[in-house]
């Protein structure tokens, strides 16, 4: 039995060593992809309402969903909170969520932007709109994501990777909307009128939209209100497309409550309270977000950009065809 | 004794866990996704990551050696600064080089748009953005690792061989050709193979730059089709290539050993005089400016420009868990890779060479694919065995042992570093005579004996060497910290990921640029401490 013996003091002495805590009710563990400068104000605020301590790891979904699923019953993580309504929809996909059964939530949170299983919320809103050089593009040139397609816009368009899920999402809903055959033509379209690699990320190109190198593109609102702050004479501005029809592409970022989570109660009043308008108004704002409660206004900033009509499409959409949207994007070598 | 063997077996099969873990993905294959990548982008990705891995393997060798040779044989101005301030880039992440080298030369950064504003707004400069930029970028980032192993091979030799070979007739050009170079191959080729699986694993760099190669494939499968399994399998694949690499330099080497001088050079073997030193002078100094100076300042502008405001109290917390981490690792690792590369010398029988074959392949695998293996060997080995017997033992709350436990980062941190440890060490035993211990065993001294008063003294340069590298890349690494980090154990790499994940580049300057700072210490320490030959 030595050998046993050993384990048990080395697994002692671990203890000893990791200092395990053990569960206590006020306390949270959280796994986040949303990045620590845009939760922490949330959490500290929250502990300092209610008391509740919050343990969090912040690391990218794909790592974090490998954890979830690899610890299993064991896992210590209460919440799970990412971006991208994709990657949402994938963590129930593999099991790793509880439905939460909340009247606060679905009255707080449009249903478009929930889980149909009650699985999983979203928390804000933001849109991937069009941004337009203020010197070289009239805006009246401008209608749809359809027509960047057009030759008109040659040599003029500039895009982010498609490996950014945020181009997948996108990508993902114009199948649904338009349909194969629309949207392989306007990827083509979109592809053929590229003047520059694309770029890794969004900031990037609206800087180059800034300096002259390119006209137009598709970006995230919040990376765009990020670089206004810093360049007041920022040279471009951002278009609402498809007022007409659609309307603009929403995604969200958002948070389940984990299937195995240790200190279940507490996640869900932790994520009621997310969607309340005092969490709502941290949470949007720390990122020049919309909030995903309807009841509450944007932040001043994030309204100066103007009204706009929404695409209410359901955003599981861009789980489901996520995969699909990925291998059009490869055919057509948008890489 | 079988007690080396047994240190050699041990450490192959901690690293084959998670290697384990990643050949079990192979039990179903997705056809979907394989006849997708096939079809689409397989061999262009396989023909990207040749070209990189070709370019940047003559590029470390070229910069490297030719480096190395003027700091360590040539006396020209500037020489002491160089010796050690050449190593310096190796303190900057390939990640940031890369989002510095693009913030700064694309065509919105300040170059391209001064250069505009003085020849007008047609003026295009070259794309920087392109397969020659991720591949200087590449080179100016893992050249010290050639750099180091070259300078250390070459101040080994020892001025006697260099003077034999011109008594011999041969001018300086031939002894190096002939004689120093053959002799330096071992070093040079491990160095050369470090650099080679550091571009294999790189992510970072080569997202910043959206090059597509192998390694963002496997992301690209893993992160967009939610198919972590075809991602592994993706990665078994590249396995295979390092596999082919590490062969290729083996058999290239043969068993060639060289054992060093007794008697270290003292002084210059070359004074070089007139242009010859101030072009000598000249080149180092480029090298210098273009992979250290330049971005540092870049970096230093934009920590300044956007505000110092991040740099809070919890940043010392940072800075301490990184260089706890760091050295912690260092230490451990560079204890295991000791042991192994003694193990490898004291009994050479195939198995143990395998197994320490296999206890160095964990350097060239993605470091993210790497960090899930092990985290599901840990996951595995927590639900499976921990946990239950300690709920056996009478703890009916047990919660997991390794898994977020600052003993599974370290574990982790070794199966990762182990073949940066061993590289060093191995050239450095190379160079003992097995005379020596031989010597030392007739005049009856046991084994540790021997150990500790014959092989320890003479591999102290090695160690030193091995411990630096395992140090500076632990700073470096990103993926396993941030997958298996203990909570609270944020260290400088995970802030720089928090907010380039984000796309505040400049934001991140701060934290990449403390992290340069950390790592420059040891740099610098350990290289003017070996200065001039070797100590004994």
């Amino acid at each position: 039995m030595s050998v046993t013996r050993t384990i048990a003091v080395v697994s002692l002495a671990l203890t000893a060593v990791t200092g395990v805590a053990q569960a206590q009710d006020k306390e949270l563990v959280v796994y986040s992809s949303r990045q620590e400068h845009l939760i922490k104000p949330v959490f500290e605020f929250y502990t300092a309402k209610t008391g509740t301590k919050i343990n969090y790891i912040t690391d990218g979904e794909a790592p974090l969903m490998a954890r979830l699923r690899a610890e299993g019953v064991n896992t210590p993580a209460d919440l799970f909170i990412t971006v991208d309504a994709g990657n949402l929809w994938q963590a129930e996909e593999m099991g790793l969520l509880r439905p939460v059964k909340s009247e606060v939530i679905s009255a707080n949170i449009p249903s478009q932007y929930r889980s149909s299983n009650d699985q999983w919320t979203g928390l804000s809103l933001r849109a991937r709109t069009i941004v337009y050089s203020t010197e070289r593009v009239d805006p009246a040139t401008l209608s749809t994501y359809e027509a960047l397609a057009d030759d008109s816009w040659k040599g003029r368009l500039c895009l982010r990777t498609s490996k950014k899920v945020y181009n997948q999402s996108l990508t993902a809903t114009m199948l649904e909307t338009l349909g194969q055959e629309r949207t392989t033509e306007v990827i083509s379209g979109w592809v053929a009128n590229l003047e520059v690699p694309v770029f890794a990320n969004d900031t990037a190109l609206i800087e180059a939209i800034d300096a002259g190198q390119c006209d137009v593109g598709i970006v995230n609102t919040y990376y765009f209100g990020r670089l206004e702050q810093d360049r007041p004479n920022l040279k471009a501005k951002l278009f609402w497309p498809n007022q007409e029809d659609r309307g603009v592409h929403v995604n969200i970022s958002g948070a389940g409550v984990t299937k195995h989570a240790k200190h279940p109660e507490a996640a869900i009043a932790f994520l009621e309270w997310l969607t309340t308008e005092e969490a709502q108004r941290i949470f949007a704002d720390v990122n020049q977000e919309f909030p995903a409660n309807a009841s509450l206004a944007p932040s001043e900033e994030v309204a100066a950009w103007g009204e706009f009509k929404a695409d209410t499409i359901n955003v599981e959409v861009a789980g489901r065809r996520q995969p699909e949207a990925i291998m059009l994007m490869d055919r057509l070598g948008w890489n | 004794m079988p007690r080396w063997r047994l240190v050699a077996y041990l450490a192959a099969a901690l690293v084959l866990m998670p290697l384990l873990v990643l050949l079990l993905s192979w039990q179903s294959v997705d056809t979907m996704i394989w006849s997708h990548l096939l079809q689409t982008q397989l061999f262009t990705l396989i023909g990207n990551t040749l070209v990189l891995v070709g370019g940047v393997g003559v590029g470390v060798i070229l910069l490297g050696v030719s480096l190395a040779w003027l700091t360590s044989l040539c006396e020209f101005p500037g020489r002491r600064l160089f010796d050690w301030a050449l190593m310096l880039p190796f303190a900057i992440p390939a990640y940031v080089l890369a989002f510095v080298v693009i913030g700064l030369l694309d065509f919105a950064g300040p170059v391209q748009t001064q250069l505009r504003a003085w020849l007008g707004s047609d003026f295009r400069m070259f794309p920087i953005r392109s397969t020659g930029g991720v591949i200087a970028v590449l080179i100016l980032v893992f050249y010290p690792y050639v750099y180091m192993l070259a300078r250390g091979a070459f101040l080994a030799q020892g001025r006697g061989l260099m003077e034999a070979s011109r008594i011999l007739g041969h001018s300086p050009w031939q002894g190096f050709w002939r004689v120093a170079l053959p002799m330096a191959r071992p070093a040079i080729g491990a160095g050369v193979a470090l650099a080679i699986m550091e571009t294999l694993a790189d992510f970072g760099a080569v997202s910043v730059f959206n090059y597509d190669t192998f390694t963002t494939a496997i992301y690209k499968t893993w992160h967009g089709f939610y198919s972590l399994q075809t991602a592994t399998q993706l990665a078994s694949l590249l396995l295979l290539f390092v596999f082919l690499a590490l062969y290729v330099e083996r058999r290239a080497q043969g068993s060639k050993r060289f054992p060093g001088s007794d008697k270290p050079r003292q002084g210059p073997l070359y004074r070089l005089r007139g242009p010859l030193a101030w072009l000598a002078c000249g080149y180092c100094a480029l090298v210098l400016a273009v992979a250290f100076v330049i971005p540092v300042i870049q970096l230093v502008w934009w920590a300044f420009d956007s505000g110092v405001a991040d740099f809070d109290s919890r940043y010392w917390r940072v800075i301490r868990n990184t260089l706890l981490l760091g050295g912690m690792a260092a230490l451990i690792t560079v204890g295991v890779a000791t042991l192994l590369v003694l193990a490898r010398r004291l009994q050479p029988i195939r198995r143990v060479r395998s197994a320490v074959a296999v206890a160095n392949l964990g350097y060239a695998l993605p470091g993210s694919v790497l960090a899930v293996g092990i985290m599901f060997a840990f996951s595995f080995l927590d639900n499976q065995l921990l946990i239950p017997l300690r709920q056996w033992l009478g703890n009916p709350q047990a919660g997991q042992l390794l898994m977020g436990s600052l003993f599974a980062l370290l574990l982790a941190y070794l199966i990762r570093f182990m073949a940066v440890a061993y590289g060093p060490l191995d050239t450095s035993l190379a160079r003992i005579r097995p005379s020596l211990p031989e010597a030392a065993h007739s005049l009856g001294q046991s084994g540790w004996t021997v150990f500790w008063r014959v092989y320890l003294p003479l591999l102290l340069p090695g160690v030193l060497s091995a411990a630096l590298l395992v140090f500076v890349d632990v700073l470096k690494e990103m993926p396993a910290t941030l997958l298996m980090r203990p909570f609270g154990w944020d260290t400088l790499a995970v802030r720089i990921h928090g907010l380039t994940v984000e796309g505040e580049w400049q934001r991140a300057a701060l934290p990449a640029l403390t992290l340069v700072l950390v790592g420059l210490l040891p740099v610098i320490v350990l290289i003017r401490r070996s200065g001039r030959g070797v100590r004994h």
